[in-house]
């Protein structure tokens, strides 16, 4: 049989109950949610799970929302069941003023460097990680880069004038 | 220890060397740097660090418009960039659910595959060249050339293409671009059985090759490992069959693998990839002559909110110079949504996570490097191996400082 998506979001539900919500299909992806404290928990079972066998890491990034508040940073998982070849999207969300959440690099050794990367740009601290430190930037960096509240030039300003570029 | 010079007491507190191998160092082909913890020549650990050649790619992409991302991800592999521009146009068509023609399917697949040959081109010549064989390297070099040229007959640049747009090609291929084709697939298979016969089973070849960075089909899993390094470990895992994109499931092609995961077979799969993909673009040409009359025209999908109209039609035409106003100054906004779509790069699964917010920009953009993720496992590759078997193993990986640093 198949794994579709409506099994795997069926198995989630009845071993999660509530916990996992927000179920959606985007663009053919099963894409849901749970609390951060749960992660661990939701990756074991999906790697674990006969039927289900997501042991394929294939991306873990961060998304940064200033305006959820309480929920700013939203980390993504993005798993694939490489011998039913189906891939599902599982986010934590946390907030930026504690961002602490379980580290998956015991499951999955991938997950070693692709959080360090997230914890360089978006501040998450994964709890548990043997080598939590800035991987792409410097060490010195006390800021973490890809959070909105540094924002590159708006390339649709329209409050410069000549004299900005020397013509005035 | 039983050691012939006597030393002063406590005048060596570690066993151990350690040295700095890069991060500019003439056999890491890139900027590598690796702290090594040698015990005479073998490595007890190495420590990778990564990140002299990063560029803030994500951040940069926040702030563009579609059309200005693709000349970032040239950026990422430069061995192969038409694969990451491709990848990337197809991540935007996806989301807004734009239907290429077939055509355009096919003179995609040409381009990718001519881009996938002079990856693994480079990757195999450059494994030669650290065992001591620099002929196969500047043998094959003319036909990356070749290959580069026909790049630049279509879109007009060779390393850091930005060929293509989102929709199709900028231009239909001209006759000469087809003629290099034929040339290419008429020469290129002597010059690939002739580079064989140089290393396949060249004996010093193959002795210092077999049995170097082995992993095991498990590890590599667990460490991500996608593209000919997988396979080389065993697993047929290959974008282009698992989610066809690109009509790639009009073509028919074996997946090769190997079972080691050794460097020796990494080298193998690669050779058999380009055979492989030798006869995608021969079917792929044979498809693209079989279009008749009008249809052997189309290079492009009618989506004028977001391909750019031809030069010419701007300066002559209102339609297309409003399409075009509305383009450059982005106000075409992109739907809202979020995508993932990979495809096989070079070196692994290249993916991009989009996420729109109906803005003119991406809210977020990622992109999934192979060569970041597996180039974790290095450390583990290498322990206990000689330094000099460690220099091939980084090669054999194919790591592109461009794509692991972003």
């Amino acid at each position: 049989m198949a794994l579709t998506n409506q099994y795997i979001q069926e198995k989630l539900t009845e071993k999660f109950g509530e916990t996992v919500s927000n179920f959606q299909e985007i663009y053919g992806m099963l894409t849901f949610e749970a609390p951060k404290e749960a992660n661990l928990k939701v990756l074991q079972y999906l790697y674990d799970e006969e039927t289900l066998q997501f042991q394929f890491m294939t991306d873990l990034c961060a998304v940064h929302y200033p305006e959820k508040v309480g929920a700013e940073l939203a980390v993504v998982y993005h798993l694939h069941n490489l011998v039913e070849n189906v891939r599902i999207r599982f986010k934590v969300f946390t907030s930026v003023a504690t961002p602490d959440v379980f580290t998956a690099s015991q499951l999955f050794s991938a997950a070693n460097w692709m959080e360090r990367e997230t914890y360089d740009f978006y501040g998450v601290n994964f709890v548990g990680h043997p080598n939590l430190k800035r991987i792409l930037n410097v060490d010195e960096m006390d800021y973490f880069p890809l959070r909105k509240e540094f924002p590159l030039e708006d390339q649709t300003r329209i409050d410069k004038d000549d004299e900005m570029f020397g013509r005035g | 220890m039983d050691q012939h010079i006597k030393l002063p007491e406590g005048s060596i507190e570690k066993q151990t060397t350690t040295l700095n191998l890069g991060p500019t160092h003439p056999a890491t082909h890139g900027v590598f740097q690796n702290i090594l913890e040698l015990d005479g020549e073998r490595i007890v650990s190495a420590e990778q660090t990564v990140g002299y050649i990063h560029r803030a790619f994500e951040k940069l992409a926040e702030r563009r418009p579609l059309y200005q991302i693709t000349p970032i991800t040239d950026r990422l592999n430069y061995c192969s960039s038409p694969i990451n521009n491709m990848g990337w146009h197809m991540t935007c068509e996806k989301l807004m659910k734009i239907q290429t023609p077939k055509r355009v399917d096919y003179l995609r697949v040409i381009i990718m595959e001519l881009a996938r040959i002079s990856d693994h081109l480079i990757c195999n010549s450059i494994v030669g060249v650290d065992t001591g064989a620099y002929t196969g390297f500047l043998y094959v070099m003319q036909y990356r050339e070749l290959i580069y040229e026909i790049y630049e007959e279509i879109c007009g640049s060779r390393l850091t293409t930005n060929i293509g747009r989102v929709g199709g090609f900028e231009r239909n291929f001209n006759a000469t671009a087809f003629e290099k084709l034929e040339k290419f697939l008429r020469e290129y298979p002597k010059v690939l059985k002739e580079f064989e016969n140089l290393f396949t089973r060249n004996r010093i070849f193959m002795d210092r090759l077999i049995g170097t960075g082995a992993i095991s089909a498990e590890r590599a899993l667990n460490y991500g490992f996608t593209g000919p390094n997988l396979r080389a470990a065993g697993v047929d895992y290959d974008v282009r069959v698992h989610s066809p994109y690109s009509s790639y499931e009009d073509f028919d092609f074996t997946v090769p693998v190997g079972n080691t995961g050794d460097n020796y077979d990494r080298f193998l799969v690669r050779n058999q990839e380009m055979w492989q993909s030798l006869s995608i673009i021969e079917q792929a040409y044979q498809k693209v002559q079989a279009f008749k009359g009008a249809e052997a025209e189309v290079y492009h999908a009618e989506v004028p909110e977001f391909y750019l109209p031809k030069k010419e039609d701007v300066y002559t035409k209102m339609e297309a110079l409003i399409w075009h106003f509305k383009i450059i100054m982005g106000e075409t906004a992109i739907p809202k949504g979020e995508v993932y779509h990979s495809v096989e790069g070079g070196n692994g699964e290249l993916g991009f996570y989009f996420i729109s917010d109906g803005g003119r920009t991406p809210y977020r953009l990622h992109f999934r490097r192979p060569s970041f993720i597996y180039y974790q496992a290095y450390s583990e590759l290498t322990k206990n191996a000689m330094l000099s078997d460690a220099i091939i193993t980084m090669s054999s990986l194919n790591l592109i400082a461009g794509e692991l640093d972003a």
